[in-house]
């Protein structure tokens, strides 16, 4: 019959057929979106007269005007800054415990390995918004035991929620989250390493901290480097936790973060045009470090290879 | 094990460092490493013991009671969320429940067949193809999120379940994952010999490729379900009717309104706990079935 025709049909065309639901969700949920907020960046809006009336508004080209309207706002500029801070803290705290997490973990006759693995990665599973609101309630003077004991003490209770231990408070919430993940990421590629490497530092004469040093981090580096490009992906575009802790605080605004500012922007101003030049330029900002950052840790790799 | 028994001989050859400073008993447990490790454990349980004892509080135990002390108010709490809104708490739930759920099971779909063409075949663009759709992965949602709300408009679909389910169907991370698992997995001449036995390629993947594949699709679709489920971005910007709001959204809106009458902080915690029961006891049913190491690329084979 026809199936030695149909197959041979069938084995070329059907990667393509395989691919095409992805293929179209892309096209409409990532290609297309990324198109049109190029698009809206480079328009704005023309009011004609009082701006009553069919016509009256109309889209024209902008050219860069959006851009520089975004680059030289100084509220966008301030939250950017403390993005950056935040994420200076964020990001090696949380990449440093999930590494001596991860080495603790790998060390021989370590003990409630399983439970402390399961305990430390338990946080993935809980959603930024409810992190950030339980976190929330353990900074409030009234209800947190933090104050409690500092008042039983007689210790100054300082305000978490406010100035630079706002950034202690949001930044903590985030490494409370993303460590076990990382330690996981960090923790398998341990496992990897072969038992073979082990036995030649014992016999070498190693301790469990120099194996740990000379040995284990290195043999890690590359999920390192990977675990260290996602988390600046993430920690800048940071939204739900600062929104979250906004009605619990004043010290929050509604353009805290870049992230914030674009949703000011787009959905209660309704400038959606700027709103798109800064996603852009958010985008921009966010791919060039995070890449920056990946260019720098293999030119490195590459010269301690060499050497 | 073989790092055992070269540790159980070393100590006699006297060679490693923790005979050599000479304690006389041999330490049976690594010490620092546990502790170090339970530090943490108690660091990430901390806010979870926390907001277990507060749901079990009243609104006036909430704020004179020491934080630690359990209170006497869990039966009212329930009650009181039951009641708010005519039970829409629950209806949050059930809405996160359908978007995960169904998210992640279109997603893994998605993901699996894609994986599986990507690692199977040999065809021309395969590289290009794949790098494009891993390029989504690097694209900040922020910058999909406004252009995706207004073309969601352009279609009548905000404020719809479509508009939180469809835009995170595509898991560029998913489509990885099933491809390093299907590379690993399905071995090419069973492939070959489907063809053999004449059965079409849709028939190979779904007859014999897919059950290959399962442990592999047990971690994508949990690793999309939780990210579906934690998902607060869109949802926040698509929705506006509060009967479709999932889980976070939910909770967010009750303790904005809570932030001008503490007595809602009540309630706020009381979800809070059950919003995390879920999820944590999906964690500990299936870590069994969830082979972690897959979140970063590596297949034992």
């Amino acid at each position: 019959m026809t199936s030695a025709r149909r197959k041979s049909y069938g084995v070329k065309g059907a990667p393509y057929a395989f691919l095409l639901p992805a293929a179209v969700l892309f096209a409409l949920f990532f290609a297309l979106p990324i198109g049109y907020a190029l698009w809206l960046s480079l328009h704005k809006v023309q009011v004609k007269g009082l701006g009553l009336g069919a016509g009256a508004r109309k889209e024209v080209w902008a050219g860069l005007e959006n851009y520089t309207d975004s680059l030289t706002d100084s509220e966008l500029l301030h939250g950017a800054l403390r993005v950056l801070g935040y994420g200076a803290i964020v990001i090696p705290v949380m990449l440093g415990l999930a590494l001596l997490f991860a080495l603790m973990l790998d060390t021989d006759r370590v003990r409630l390995a399983p439970f402390t693995r399961l305990a430390i990665f338990l946080p993935y599973a809980i959603p930024g918004v409810v992190a950030a609101m339980l976190w929330g309630f353990l900074y409030l003077p009234d209800v947190s035991p933090f104050y409690f004991i500092l008042d039983k003490l007689g210790m100054p209770q300082p305000d978490l929620l406010d100035g630079g231990p706002l950034y202690l408070a949001l930044s903590n919430i985030a490494v409370w989250g993303g460590t076990g993940f990382n330690m996981i990421v960090i923790y398998t590629s341990l496992r990897a390493i072969p038992t073979e490497v082990y036995e030649a530092a014992k016999l070498d004469g190693a301790t469990p901290l120099q194996t740990a040093l000379r040995i284990k981090i290195p043999m890690v580096a590359p999920s390192l480097v990977l675990t260290f490009f996602f988390s600046i992906i993430a920690t800048l575009q940071v939204f739900s936790e600062p929104t979250t802790l906004k009605p619990l605080t004043n010290s929050v605004s509604t353009t805290w973060s870049p992230l914030m500012k674009v949703y000011q922007d787009a959905f209660r101003t309704g400038d959606i045009y700027s709103a798109a030049a800064t996603a852009v330029i958010i985008a921009l900002v966010t791919l060039l470090m995070s890449f920056g950052f990946l260019r720098a840790a293999n030119s490195r790799n590459k010269q301690e290879e060499a050497r | 094990m073989s790092s055992l028994a070269v540790r159980k001989a070393a100590p006699a050859a006297g060679t490693t460092p923790g005979t050599a400073q000479g304690p006389p008993l041999r330490r049976r447990i690594a010490l620092v490493p546990t502790a170090t490790l339970l530090l943490g454990a108690i660091y990430c349980l901390l806010p979870v013991a926390w907001v277990v004892i507060a749901a079990t509080k009243s609104g006036r135990e909430l704020f004179s009671t020491f934080t630690f002390l359990p209170g006497t108010g869990f039966g009212e709490n329930l009650k009181d969320l039951n009641a708010y809104r005519d039970g829409v708490y629950w209806k949050w739930m059930g809405n996160s429940a359908l978007y995960a759920g169904l998210g992640a099971l279109l997603s893994t779909a998605v993901s699996a067949i894609s994986g599986y063409a990507l690692a199977i075949y040999r065809f021309r663009g395969r590289e290009t193809i794949f790098n494009i759709l891993m390029a989504g992965v690097l694209m900040p949602p922020v910058i999909l999120a406004i252009p995706q709300y207004l073309l969601m408009a352009e279609a009548d679909l905000t404020d719809s379940y479509a508009s939180v389910l469809l835009p995170l169907i595509l898991s560029p991370y998913g489509v990885y994952l099933a491809r390093i698992y299907a590379a690993a997995a399905v071995p090419a001449d069973v492939v070959e010999a489907g063809r053999m036995d004449g059965a079409s390629e849709l028939r190979i993947f779904t007859r014999i490729a897919l059950p290959m594949m399962v442990p592999g699709l047990v971690t994508v679709f949990l690793f999309q379900f939780v990210a579906v489920w934690n998902n607060f971005l869109l949802p926040y910007i698509m929705l506006s009717d509060d009967e479709k709001f999932p889980i976070t959204l939910g909770l967010f809106t009750l303790l904005e309104q809570g932030s001008n009458t503490p007595a809602l902080y009540t309630l706020v915690i009381t979800g809070a706990l059950l919003a995390v029961i879920p999820l944590i006891a999906l964690f500990l049913v299936i870590q069994r079935f969830w082979s972690l190491d897959l979140l970063s690329g590596a297949v034992k084979s």
